[in-house]
């Protein structure tokens, strides 16, 4: 059985393991560190030993593994609505074509929907060479069977040695639903990803606990390899609309019919951005004091062009709906900027906004958490810094 | 309806304390407890169940102290506990999680519906879900926040999405992830108190759901962690003086200023 051992000659008991355990598996007795049964082998120790005391001990079984040599590409899936490639998509070739140029490969992007063929040219300015284009009237409006079913095939088909995946709430359904078809492995959310080249392989990083612990992690004998991607992290090109890709219609079975079928689509947020596509977004905290505030966070939100999120407890006293909820029990945001407005920043809630590029906090408390993370602090009454601040962008108009 | 509850053992993350000098995670003492989102699955499976008739199973693959949140889970008013256990399943990522819970799933057999939590809030990965509808060969509905309508052979329900949210009908059997909007979980009763501890654990290791080992645990596991850090915060953090609307002018400056880098 695969285990994690301590080699007891080498141990010195310095602790260093101990810290590094997400799961308090380790103790130490007499200077010498032990493995308690709680152990998930999660590997998260390995790194933290100077003195290379810790090792994983595999079984020497056969592990079910994938011919990779005949795995080649690198693959993104192009999330479209109402037949317009979503954002995302850019950032997926953007990181995609860095990947697809250090391993000496094509690029692709794969688009499944109805009417979507005008696409291929956009995709194209922002970096794919090819694009494997699924367009039938029955794909409309995405479905967890049909689009799982013709992505699993076109894998199966053109076998693309990575496939990336935005980490929205279509992607992070879609992905998982395929990789797991295809017995492969699969990475949420990355962060972050590079190529190790002697290799090779993707190395994948992604953020856990919440932000506060970040893991690196390959998927070494299996193909394709798959990530989903955080959305607002990684940067397009610059289009370039002298660019071309190839266009493939590929063959695939589509289904007739669906036992999953979507009956209604409906659009409730009061503003015209959503939180994960957003550039801005200004978020309302206890601190502004009573729901009728919510207006003045949401003019601010509407001048910046900016989508309005909030804290658990503004969520939880019924002023704004949950799809407004950023933070651990709702959604986890990465804007350009982040205005955080009268939120204490509990540790729950950086965790849904930790990877903002800037963060603006007003509190009139100059001790609260969310100072420690924001890039600019105003300490002052969140009811006066707002009006002011409407007041100077009105100026500005 | 016969409805099974995957939960999740995770560290009580309110307990999360950041050591200011070193800035990691101090995790001493830091206790576990059911997944937050999971707590949401195990309250529709029950309020499905008061209303239909039937009965809820939660199950959990870990360790043996996972026992502590499936007797929970009966205090809460779950019939059954099943407890998948073995050191051959540790080490298994969202691959081999879906696998093993799949086989035990098929053990227990007629199942109409399988309700996980959105994800678990030390991986956040929100993956075992749909993955385990694939093993299973059933369909899936993630983000769930609301069920319209549930009865013999047939789910529609509503997915949160950026915008909004859908309305989806599948048949069952199917599976649903929730998230915290769906409802508002109740409180252990002092009944199911009482019964949770007497309450006996089914505990399955891999030879009882007829697991392939080869697919369980670190063996089973296509991917791996390589290595582990704690992000550095590297802010430079600026305080904004002056009047109210210099603050206000400062502020707006910045926000018309190219954005900055990270």
């Amino acid at each position: 059985m695969a285990e994690i051992k301590i080699i007891l000659d080498k141990c010195l008991g310095c602790r260093l393991c101990i810290k590094a355990c997400p799961y308090n598996a380790i103790k130490v007795e007499d200077k010498k560190a032990y493995i308690l049964e709680n152990c998930i082998l999660c590997g998260a120790c390995l790194g933290s030993c100077k003195f290379k005391a810790i090792e994983l001990l595999k079984d020497g079984d056969t592990e079910i593994k994938t011919d990779v040599s005949i795995y080649n590409g690198v693959w993104i899936y192009a999330e479209q609505k109402n037949g317009v490639v979503s954002s995302t998509a850019f950032e997926l070739l953007g990181v995609g074509r860095k990947l697809a140029d250090k391993l000496k490969v094509e690029l692709s992007a794969v688009l499944i929907g109805s009417s979507v063929e005008a696409q291929v040219n956009i995709l194209a300015a922002y970096g794919a060479d090819n694009v494997y284009i699924v367009d039938h009237s029955s794909l409309v409006q995405f479905n967890d069977e049909s689009y799982s079913e013709i992505l699993v095939q076109l894998i199966n088909n053109y076998r693309p040695e990575i496939v990336l995946i935005s980490a929205t709430t279509y992607g992070r359904s879609l992905a998982p639903r395929v990789s797991s078809r295809i017995d492969t492995g699969l990475t949420a959310d990355c962060t972050s990803l590079d190529i190790d080249l002697e290799k090779r392989i993707l190395m994948q990083t992604r953020p856990a606990f919440g932000g506060n612990l970040m893991a690196t992690i390959i998927c070494p004998d299996r193909r394709p390899q798959m990530s989903t991607v955080r959305p607002k992290v990684m940067k397009p090109l610059e289009p370039d609309q002298n660019r071309k890709a190839v266009a493939i219609k590929p063959e695939v079975d589509i289904p007739d019919s669906t036992s999953i079928k979507v009956l209604e689509i409906i659009n409730d947020l009061s503003e015209k951005v959503n939180l994960a596509e957003a550039d801005i977004i200004v978020s309302a905290g206890r601190g502004i004091g009573d729901p009728a505030n919510i207006k003045m966070i949401q003019e601010l939100a509407g001048l910046l062009g900016a989508a309005v999120g909030a804290s658990r407890a503004v969520v939880d006293a019924g002023w704004i709906s949950y799809n407004h909820q950023v933070g651990q029990t709702g959604k986890t945001v990465s804007p350009k900027v982040y205005i955080a407005c009268g939120i204490s920043g509990a540790v729950q809630h950086l965790a849904g906004m930790s990877s903002s590029d800037t963060i603006i906090a007003i509190n009139r408390n100059p001790e609260a958490p969310i100072f420690k993370l924001a890039n600019y602090g105003i300490v002052g009454d969140v009811l006066e810094v707002i009006p002011a601040m409407i007041k100077e962008l009105k100026k500005r108009l | 309806m016969n409805i099974v509850v995957c939960i999740k053992q995770v560290p009580a993350t309110t307990e999360v304390k950041m050591n200011k000098d070193t800035n990691t995670i101090i995790r001493e003492g830091v206790e576990s407890i059911i997944n937050p989102f999971d707590m949401y699955a195990i309250e529709e499976a029950l309020r499905i169940r008061d209303r239909l008739g039937g009965k809820v199973t939660v199950m959990s693959m870990g360790i043996m102290t996972v026992s502590d949140q499936l007797r929970e889970a009966i205090a809460l008013g779950a019939d059954d506990t099943i407890l998948v256990n073995g050191r051959e399943f540790a080490g298994s990522d969202t691959l081999a999680t879906a696998y093993a819970l799949s086989m035990a799933i098929k053990k227990i057999g007629a199942v109409d519906l399988v309700i996980c939590g959105k994800q678990a809030t030390d991986g956040d990965t929100a993956q075992v879900g749909p993955s385990l509808a694939e093993k299973l060969g059933v369909p899936h509905t993630t983000y769930v926040r609301k069920i319209e309508d549930i009865h013999d052979g047939y789910i529609r329900c509503q997915r949160m999405t950026e915008d909004g949210y859908e309305v989806i009908e599948m048949p069952l059997p199917a599976i649903i992830t929730v998230v915290k909007e769906i409802n508002e979980p109740r409180l252990p009763s002092i009944k199911g108190m009482m019964r949770s501890k007497k309450a006996i654990i089914a505990i399955w290791n891999a030879e009882n759901i007829g697991a392939d080992k080869c697919r369980c645990g670190l063996k089973g596991s296509p991917t791996q962690v390589i290595k582990t850090f704690t992000p550095v915060h590297d802010i430079k953090s600026e305080s904004i003086e002056g009047s109210v609307d210099e603050q206000a002018f400062r502020v707006i400056e910045i926000l018309s200023a190219p954005p900055a880098a990270k």
